[in-house]
């Protein structure tokens, strides 16, 4: 991955538990542009562990004098939206890989209707602001289970286009009412927790709509597990994999660089073949199909895991 | 008449893998000719797919309009050409909403202006069914003055509107529903190979 070292220019706490962060060229530099639904990588040094996080861009995607992300901090989660909560200082330079899209609009559609669930949002506010240059017809929905955890509110455009639901004062939202009726060429982007994802899914396809008009984004975060060994096939060598490390971490600590991208099971770059397999590899990634997971053939190192005797990957 | 099955070719050429239910999704169902019988083998697969069903056929000289009038779709109506059609298709289009499913049926020139003006509409390809039945002869468009000739049955063939011997490719423009021809004796002007008769 290109990336190139940043220095922080702004953080602004946004709601109890989302901060935004602002990253500029040290020299003022004009960084390259993006589209809307695009997210960089941020790695954080913390301690002996090189910490890789994914976040969705949520300035103006034209807007070359900086990146902006807006971090929900996890106090249960791995440690990197804690890093980025307390230890980040302004002036500080971390390394920010350039963007990539996974989760662009498609430029086909007469209309697009958004989903974001809680932190979901993000990606959506960079859609937003190529949406109002497109000039294209579009709907957002923004579901939160409460007020406060509605931290993007203030970053919305005041449009009546833009709906907030708020669970816990009575208006959840509802997926078929807003299903229903949308004209011919809306797509359907959803952003946010996997049960929102999915529940979009089957109500658009009780709905009748063709899967092509939906789309969806969900970053994973590598889940935690008993420890494993890995060969690799290659070498011969043998690596542990510890409790909260991923496999993929694992590999860059044994100095193997694995490619990689979104470093959350959605993109496909980190793919690997697997040689042997004596146990059960635990899929957590949304990139293979049902047929290729049951094959035990490939593995997603980033999100997934692996119990059983042995594991020999093609590395 | 079954359904036709084309030699496989390039990735330009359309496929046409034949109708199947979406059982009973808003529909619009456009049939033409001898696709009315693919409609009646839909609506005997699933007589659900019939329950919210707008039926535009096109008769083209065959007798099947009582056949599909019978199948109870939510609305009928017989029109003698695609052209005719046309306004009304294009509103039932306009007040589709996403999960409406298309089912069309008929001649490659029929199927290709009708998917092109879905598209057109927003309709994704997804939600699309499509079964050719009848004759094979293509909707060719000159790629030297741009005319269309309709109802091309011969490889090569003249232009109906500028009157170049046009080669019958298969490459295929989905924007226009068309085939595009492409003058054969360009480099020797009167070197035109035998007239063949266009095959599946």
């Amino acid at each position: 991955m290109i990336t190139q070292m940043l220095r922080v220019a702004a953080i602004t706490p946004l709601s109890s538990y989302v901060t935004r962060f602002r990253f500029e060229h040290p020299e003022g530099a004009a960084l390259p542009v993006f589209s809307g639904g695009a997210h960089v990588v941020v790695e954080m040094p913390d301690g002996a562990v090189l910490r890789r996080n994914s976040y969705s861009l949520i300035s103006d995607p034209v807007d070359s004098s900086g990146y902006e992300i807006a971090v929900r901090r996890e106090d249960a989660g791995r440690g990197g939206s804690r890093y980025m909560h307390s230890r980040l200082r302004l002036g500080d330079l971390l390394r920010v890989t350039v963007p990539v899209n996974l989760f662009s609009l498609d430029l086909r559609a007469k209309r697009h209707l958004m989903i974001a669930g809680g932190i979901g949002i993000t990606p959506f506010l960079a859609q937003l602001k190529q949406i109002a240059r497109l000039h294209a017809p579009f709907e957002l929905h923004y579901a939160v289970r409460s007020r406060d955890e509605a931290a993007a509110l203030p970053l919305l455009p005041d449009l009546p286009q833009v709906h907030l639901h708020v669970s816990d004062e009575g208006n959840r939202m509802d997926l078929g009412a807003v299903l229903a009726g949308q004209p011919l060429g809306t797509h359907v982007y959803t952003c946010g927790p996997e049960g929102l994802i999915d529940a979009v899914a089957e109500t658009a396809a009780r709905l009748g709509w063709p899967k092509g008009a939906l789309h969806s984004e969900a970053f994973l975060s590598p889940p935690p597990g008993a420890p494993f060994d890995v060969t690799l096939a290659r070498s011969g060598r043998k690596i542990t994999v510890g409790p909260h490390q991923s496999l993929l971490e694992a590999l860059e600590a044994a100095g193997v660089q694995p490619d990689w991208s979104c470093r959350g099971g959605a993109c496909g770059r980190c793919e690997t073949a697997v040689i042997r397999c004596d146990g059960h590899i635990e899929h957590h990634d949304h990139w293979l199909n049902d047929a290729e997971k049951a094959s035990q053939t490939r593995i997603m190192p980033c999100v997934s895991r692996f119990s059983g005797a042995d594991l020999a990957l093609d590395l | 008449m079954p359904r036709t099955e084309f030699t496989p070719s390039i990735p330009s050429r359309p496929v046409y893998s034949g109708l199947s239910s979406h059982g009973s999704s808003s529909a619009l169902m456009l049939a033409e000719g001898e696709g009315a019988e693919a409609i009646l083998d839909l609506a005997a697969q699933d007589a659900a797919v019939m329950d919210r069903a707008h039926l535009i056929f096109i008769p083209a000289g065959t007798g099947h309009g009582p056949a599909l009038r019978a199948l109870g779709a939510k609305s009928y109506v017989e029109v003698p050409g695609f052209a005719t059609a046309l306004d009304r298709y294009r509103k039932a289009l306009a007040d589709a909403h996403m999960g409406t499913r298309l089912y069309v049926a008929g001649s490659e020139g029929m199927i290709g202006q009708a998917v092109a003006e879905a598209l057109a509409a927003g309709l994704p390809a997804d939600a699309i069914e499509t079964e050719h039945r009848g004759g094979i002869a293509r909707r060719m468009q000159c790629v030297h003055c741009k005319g269309i000739t309709e109802g091309v049955t011969t490889d090569p063939f003249l232009c109906a509107h500028c009157g170049l011997t046009l080669f019958v490719r298969d490459h295929y423009s989905r924007r226009l529903g068309a085939f595009q021809g492409v003058c054969v004796d360009a480099e020797t002007p009167g070197d035109v190979p035998a007239v063949q008769e266009i095959k599946p």
